[in-house]
């Protein structure tokens, strides 16, 4: 099934997947917000950080060419915002725009490949962040692994009929059938994800999923944070000084 | 002798208006396993969500001497272990020891135990081997299995069985059903299948319209419903 191959990515044995998922959320967001507000000398600054991404995904052990192509499915929606930078005469706002959105997708896209869910939302409690969010996170997760599997059911079944869901769509005269395909497709989902559940609680859920894993955040965890922070940092305020 | 599960005049209807059950009562006593027939839409597995509290409707569910109630939901889940007709949805965590390991997790032992229990339990249905493996690369009968482990993991006192021979092959029913057969505890199998019924209960109960029509010896049962294919068996054979 294609769904599981981030959980699969996530399931390695790196020494980046070794890491606790809090100093690996730590990482992540110092990489965000550096990023985020840096302005000046931009370009070599973006090639830096992609390399050192780069970097990271090769010590993962990642298909990294696969992880870049991932990551780019953040570029339509940004795409519209840069569209209308490029509108308003600022080509060059825009160009900062897709490029800090790819990296921020990638860099995220390399935390989640490097920890499995269930640890990255324990690490993300450990943090503050509210049960209410994860427990959301958690269920779309696993129903969005339902909404996968369905389709792909349903593109089978379309495809023994002689029929293409994805050419439906596009097809003006079949869209009608496309769409109510799509709506089976999403109560059938609901009825799946409803099974699910039932079967969760029957086992005792009760809105916390408990890991075997016992994080432990060790003196090598700290260094990757500090390692992360002085790389990050350091490189930003070289290449600004240098500028 | 106290029933481990005791149901008196259980009443349910669906938000759409459709009755489910209308008046059940059913007992079921220690070391015994219940085969509950019935036409597909009788109600059968309405009545046995109600028994892990998982629909809830106007009558009286007694589980261990507990009353199926909000407050004593964790404890009545422990000691009915439900498993689903559909293996899939009973498997979702990324591999198989997590996924028996969730209900010992979920009833507050620590990771060392649940661990523990998860890989005895696995032994006990013969999936030890696949402990690391991700679930949705197991066969029907192999996820049948740990879905079953996933149950026996929390020591429940009753086990109640969805239709547990559907989606498999021949050998993988009789594998299951040697398997079930050994274990001791008290079971309810809802089942299409006379010949499940015929190898594992000792009592039947018939299902029609959201009531219990008929409970007897698995033959009388089976005999009185017609709930068999020894008619078209006849006829297979005279034609040959």
């Amino acid at each position: 099934m294609h769904h599981v191959v981030l959980d699969r990515w996530s399931r390695g044995s790196s020494p980046l997947h070794r890491r606790d998922a809090r100093a690996k959320i730590v990482a992540a967001l110092v990489f965000l917000i550096v990023l985020a507000t840096a302005h000046r000398s931009f370009i070599p600054l973006a090639f830096a950080y992609f390399a050192i991404l780069i970097a990271a995904g090769f010590v993962a052990g990642l298909p990294v060419f696969a992880v870049l192509k991932r990551a780019a499915v953040v570029l339509p929606f940004t795409a519209v915002f840069a569209a209308i930078s490029v509108a308003a005469g600022e080509p060059m706002r825009a160009a900062v725009l897709v490029v800090k959105s790819y990296l921020s997708a990638l860099a995220v896209l390399i935390l989640v490949s490097t920890t499995p869910l269930p640890e990255l939302l324990r690490g993300l409690e450990c943090m503050g962040v509210p049960r209410y969010l994860l427990m959301v996170i958690q269920f779309l997760h696993r129903y969005l692994f339902v909404i996968s599997e369905e389709a792909q059911h349903m593109c089978v079944a379309a495809q023994t009929k002689s029929g293409s869901m994805r050419r439906s769509l596009f097809h003006g005269s079949r869209f009608n059938a496309a769409a109510g395909a799509l709506s089976v497709l999403f109560a059938r989902s609901y009825g799946h994800a409803e099974g699910v559940y039932q079967a969760m609680l029957a086992r005792g859920f009760q809105g916390h999923f408990r890991t075997f894993a016992n994080p432990v955040f060790r003196k090598a965890d700290a260094v990757f944070v500090l390692a992360a922070l002085a790389v990050l940092a350091g490189v930003r305020l070289v290449l600004e000084v240098w500028s | 002798m106290q029933a481990l599960i005791d149901v008196r005049d259980l009443h349910f209807q669906y938000d759409d208006g459709t009755v489910a059950l209308s008046g059940v009562d059913f007992q079921l006593f220690p070391g015994e396993t219940v085969a509950v027939l019935g036409a597909n839409g009788s109600g059968k597995t309405t009545f046995v969500l109600h028994l892990n509290g998982l629909l809830k409707g106007n009558g009286s569910v007694t589980v261990c001497g507990m009353p199926v109630e909000r407050d004593t939901l964790t404890a009545v889940r422990q000691k009915v272990g439900l498993i689903f007709q559909d293996s899939d949805n009973q498997l979702f965590m990324p591999t198989v020891i997590e996924d028996v390991a969730f209900g010992p997790l979920n009833l507050g032992l620590d990771r060392h135990e649940a661990a523990v229990r998860a890989r005895t339990a696995l032994h006990e249905v013969g999936m030890a081997h696949a402990c690391e493996k991700a679930p949705y690369h197991l066969s029907a009968g192999e996820k049948k299995r740990v879905a079953i482990a996933g149950i026996l993991a929390m020591r429940p006192e009753i086990l109640v069985l969805d239709e547990p021979t559907t989606f498999l092959d021949p050998p993988g029913q009789n594998a299951l059903l040697e398997l079930l057969d050994r274990l001791p505890q008290a079971k309810i199998l809802v089942t299409h299948d006379v010949d499940c019924a015929r190898v594992l209960a000792n009592r039947a109960v018939f299902f029609d319209k959201g009531r219990i029509t008929g409970e007897g010896s698995v033959e009388e049962v089976i005999g009185r419903f017609n709930w068999d294919r020894t008619a078209l068996k006849r006829q297979a054979t005279s034609r040959l």
